[in-house]
C-alpha cells in the first residue's frame, strides 16, 4: 500500500490518522513529486484534512515531551526525500506502543528521526552564528542564505527576540521566501528580484555608512588574528568553507 | 574621520587580542525594554579567527596609552608602538552597528591604564552606563575590573556588565615580580573578593526582591601567561585551583606566551609560543572542573611538570594502575570517569545503559568510548582473557603506537581535549 502526499506537515498528519483509520500490512508514504504510479501497488491520495491533522499533533504531543515534538519537526524541515516516510512510521511507532517508546534508539525510524533532528538543529545554530545583515537604504537589516534545511521557521524567536528594535529581513534565496520583522511581528513575504540581487544587494541599496562598518568588521577581523599561532585546520573545521559565502569577513575588499 | 576611526581599531583590537577569553557564555539577561540585543545562555561563536579560536565579542582596549611598564605587554610604556585612544561614544557606536549586523554576542572592553586607575574605570564605566541606559544594549558585555579602582566604580559597573575579570598575568608572585616590579597578586585578589563578595550579596537579595538587579551574572574570571617566565605546571595549576576556590571564577585562561620584545628576562622574539604545553594545562583544567581528580593527583613534588607526549588522563591512570581493570558493569561513576578514552558524555551513558543489562565490548563502541585506549584499563561482558599484566611502559608504548598515525596527521596545535 502506497499513501501519496503533497508533502506539507499538514499531509503528513493526515496520512498518519488514514493509516489508524485503515490500517493496512504494509506501508509507504511518498510524495506526489516521488510517487510512480505502478499497476501492482494499491495507492491512496491523501486529503489534507485539518481536524485529522490536528488531532494526530495533539496526540504526538501527549506521548513526546517538548525535546521530542521538536526533533520530529526538525526532521520534517529537513525536507530529505525519505524523511516523510521516516516519520510517517516514527510516528505511527509511538502511537502502536507504550509510553516511552522514542527512548528505543534501536528502532530505525526512532533512530533516522533523532539523527536528522541534530543535524538540523546544527545549520539553525550556524545561521544564528553566521547570518550578516546589511544595513538597506530603507533602514532595513538584510540577509538572503541558502541553507541546506529549511530553518527559517527556526531561527524566528531567536531573531526577534533578539533585534526587537530594529527591521530586518532574512531571506531564503533556495525557497523563495523570507522573514519580515516589521518592529511588531513577524510576517512571511517573498520578493519579485534576480536571486543575484537577493544574494547581494547593489551599493544604492544600501545605506551610506555599511561600507565603512563592513570595513570595520574585516579590518577587526584581521587583526585580532595572532599569525604565530596560524592553524587553518582548525579554523575550517570550525568554519566550513561552504558558509564563507555568508561572512562579511571573508569576502574580499 | 572614518580612516583614523580604521586606524584605531586596528591599533586597539591587535593591543587587545593577547586576553584569550572569548566566552559568551552565562548570562540569560532578556530583551525585556524592546532593544536590542539578549545573553545567549550557552555563548554563540560568530566567526573564528585562522589560527582557530572563537570569535564572539568585539575584544578592544579603550586605549593602549598606559603609565605602567610590564615587561610581558605590548602596550608597556616603554615600548615604542602607535597609541591610540577611542572616544567613548566611538566605543559605543561600533559596539552597535556590529551587534546590529550579527557580528558579534557582544563587547569586551580593556584598557591599558592612563592616569591613574579610577580615571580608567570611569571611562570604562561611562561605556557600558551608555550602552545599557541610552541604547538599550542587552547584549554581551565583558568588563576588565581594573586593579586599584575604587570599589564604588566597581560596584556600579558590575550592574551592567556581564562578566568581569582581571588577570593574574604570571602564575607566581615571583614571576611578576620579575616583569612587572610595580605589581602584586594582592592588587588582583582584591578586587576579585570584592566583586565575589558582590555577587554573593546580590544574589541573597534576590532571593527576597525580585526587582534587585543582576550583578555580573556571567560571574569572573581571570588569565595566566604561560611560558614567559620559569614557573612549573605544578605552580601554574596550583595556583589556578586556589583561585577557582577562593573566588569562584568561571574560567581559568592559560596563554601562551607570544614573544614581543627582546628582553633578556624572557624567551625570545621568534620563539614559538608553547601550544601543545598550553592544551595540557586546559586538559588538565578540566580534569579539575569536571573529572572530579584533585590537582595534587595530577601534579606533585615527584611529577611537577605534565606529560608533553600523552594527555594528564592517561598519564595520572598509567601512574596509577593499582586503580585498574576498572569493571563498566559495577564500578561507580567517579572511577568510570578516571577511565582513559571514556569522557563525560560517555560515561553518564555508561550508567544509564548499564540498567538494561551488562555492556558489551560493541555496545561500548556505540556509546562513543574510545575503545582501543580504554581497553587496557576496563573489564565488560566480553572482555577476553588476559594471560599477563602489562607494565605502564608497555601500555603507553601501545597506545602512542596506535594514535601516532593520527597524532601526525592532526596538528599538534590542534586543542583536542581527550
Ligand atoms: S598595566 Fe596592563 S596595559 Fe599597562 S603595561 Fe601593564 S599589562 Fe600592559
Amino acid at each position: 500500500m502506497i499513501y501519496v502526499f503533497d508533502g506539507s506537515l499538514e499531509g503528513l498528519l493526515t496520512a498518519i490518522f488514514e493509516y489508524f483509520e485503515r490500517k493496512p500490512k504494509s506501508i509507504a508514504l511518498k510524495t506526489g513529486k516521488l510517487f510512480q504510479p505502478d499497476a501492482f501497488t494499491e495507492t491512496l491520495h491523501i486529503v489534507n484534512d485539518r481536524k485529522k491533522a490536528d488531532r494526530v499533533w495533539q496526540g504526538l504531543q501527549k506521548r513526546l515531551d517538548g525535546q521530542w515534538s521538536r526533533k520530529f519537526y526538525c526532521a520534517y524541515l529537513s525536507e530529505l526525500p525519505e524523511i516523510h516516510n521516516s516519520l510517517f512510521h516514527f510516528a505511527c511507532y509511538i502511537f502502536s506502543n507504550e509510553a516511552g517508546a522514542e527512548k528505543n534508539y534501536g528502532n530505525p525510524y526512532v533512530l533516522v528521526t533523532s539523527q536528522i533532528a541534530t543535524k538540523v538543529e546544527r545549520e539553525k545554530h550556524r545561521m544564528e552564528a553566521f547570518i550578516r545583515f546589511q544595513h538597506t537604504a530603507d533602514g532595513i537589516f538584510y540577509c538572503g542564505i541558502d541553507p541546506d534545511f529549511n530553518v527559517l521557521p527556526l531561527i524566528v524567536k531567536h531573531f526577534k527576540d533578539r533585534y526587537a528594535d530594529q527591521q530586518w529581513i532574512i531571506y531564503d534565496l533556495k525557497r523563495h521566501y523570507g522573514l519580515f520583522y516589521n518592529l511588531l511581528s513577524v510576517e512571511e513575504i517573498s520578493i519579485e528580484l534576480s536571486n543575484q540581487n537577493l544574494k547581494q544587494p547593489s551599493s544604492n541599496q544600501l545605506s551610506e555608512k555599511e561600507e565603512l562598518y563592513a570595513n570595520l568588521w574585516k579590518d577587526y577581523f584581521k587583526s585580532t588574528n595572532i599569525e604565530s599561532r596560524k592553524n587553518t585546520k582548525l579554523h575550517v573545521k570550525h568554519v566550513p568553507k561552504r558558509y564563507w559565502k555568508y561572512l562579511t569577513e571573508k569576502q574580499l575588499e | 574621520m572614518s580612516e583614523r576611526l580604521r586606524e584605531k581599531l586596528n591599533i586597539l583590537a591587535d593591543a587587545a587580542k593577547y586576553d584569550v577569553s572569548c566566552s559568551s557564555s552565562g548570562s540569560d539577561r532578556k530583551n525585556t525594554n524592546k532593544g536590542v540585543g539578549n545573553g545567549h545562555t550557552s555563548g554563540i561563536c560568530h566567526t573564528y579567527t585562522e589560527d582557530g579560536r572563537c570569535v564572539s565579542l568585539l575584544k578592544i582596549l579603550l586605549t593602549n596609552h598606559c603609565i605602567f611598564d610590564c615587561a610581558y605587554c605590548v602596550s608597556r610604556k616603554s615600548n615604542d608602538i602607535e597609541r591610540a585612544a577611542f572616544t567613548v561614544d566611538e566605543v559605543v557606536e561600533l559596539t552597535m552597528n556590529f551587534y546590529r549586523r550579527n557580528y558579534i554576542e557582544g563587547l569586551f572592553l580593556s584598557s591599558g591604564i592612563f592616569k591613574n586607575a579610577d580615571f580608567t574605570m570611569e571611562r570604562l564605566l561611562r561605556v557600558v552606563k551608555k550602552l545599557r541606559l541610552e541604547q538599550n544594549y542587552n547584549g554581551y558585555i565583558h568588563l576588565k575590573t581594573i586593579p586599584g579602582a575604587s570599589d564604588e566604580l566597581i560596584k556600579e559597573a558590575g550592574l551592567y556588565a556581564d562578566r568581569m575579570s582581571i588577570n593574574l598575568e604570571m602564575p607566581t608572585e615571583s614571576g611578576l615580580k620579575l616583569l612587572a616590579p610595580e605589581k602584586s597578586h594582592q592588587d588582583v585578589i582584591k578586587p576579585l573578593a570584592f566583586v565575589q563578595n558582590q555577587i554573593v550579596q546580590f544574589k541573597d537579595e534576590k532571593k527576597l526582591i525580585k526587582s534587585v538587579p543582576k550583578f555580573v551574572p556571567a560571574g569572573q574570571s581571570t588569565q595566566m601567561v604561560i611560558g614567559a617566565t620559569p614557573e612549573t605546571d605544578k605552580d601554574i595549576m596550583y595556583t589556578a585551583d586556589r583561585f577557582y576556590k577562593n573566588f569562584s571564577l568561571k574560567r581559568v585562561y592559560y596563554s601562551g606566551y607570544i614573544p614581543i620584545s627582546n628582553d633578556t628576562r624572557m624567551p625570545i622574539l621568534g620563539t614559538q609560543p608553547p601550544l601543545l604545553r598550553e592544551n595540557r594545562l586546559y586538559q588538565t583544567d578540566w580534569l579539575m572542573r569536571f573529572y572530579g581528580f584533585n590537582v595534587r593527583e595530577i601534579l606533585n613534588d615527584a611529577n611537577p611538570h605534565l606529560d608533553i607526549d600523552i594527555d594528564p588522563k592517561l598519564s595520572w591512570a598509567l601512574r596509577n594502575l593499582h586503580h585498574f581493570p576498572v569493571d563498566i558493569n559495577t564500578a561507580d561513576y567517579r572511577m568510570i570517569l578516571r577511565i582513559p578514552g571514556i569522557g563525560v558524555g560517555s560515561a553518564n551513558k555508561i550508567v544509564q545503559a548499564r540498567k538494561f543489562g551488562k555492556l558489551h565490548i560493541y555496545q561500548l563502541k556505540n556509546i562513543g568510548v574510545s575503545y582501543n585506549r580504554a581497553k587496557h584499563f576496563i573489564k565488560c561482558a566480553d572482555t577476553p582473557f588476559q594471560m599477563k599484566d602489562f607494565q605502564s611502559t608497555q601500555i603507553k608504548a601501545f597506545i602512542l603506537a596506535e594514535s601516532q598515525s593520527k597524532y601526525l596527521k592532526t596538528d599538534i596545535q590542534q586543542l583536542i581535549l581527550f
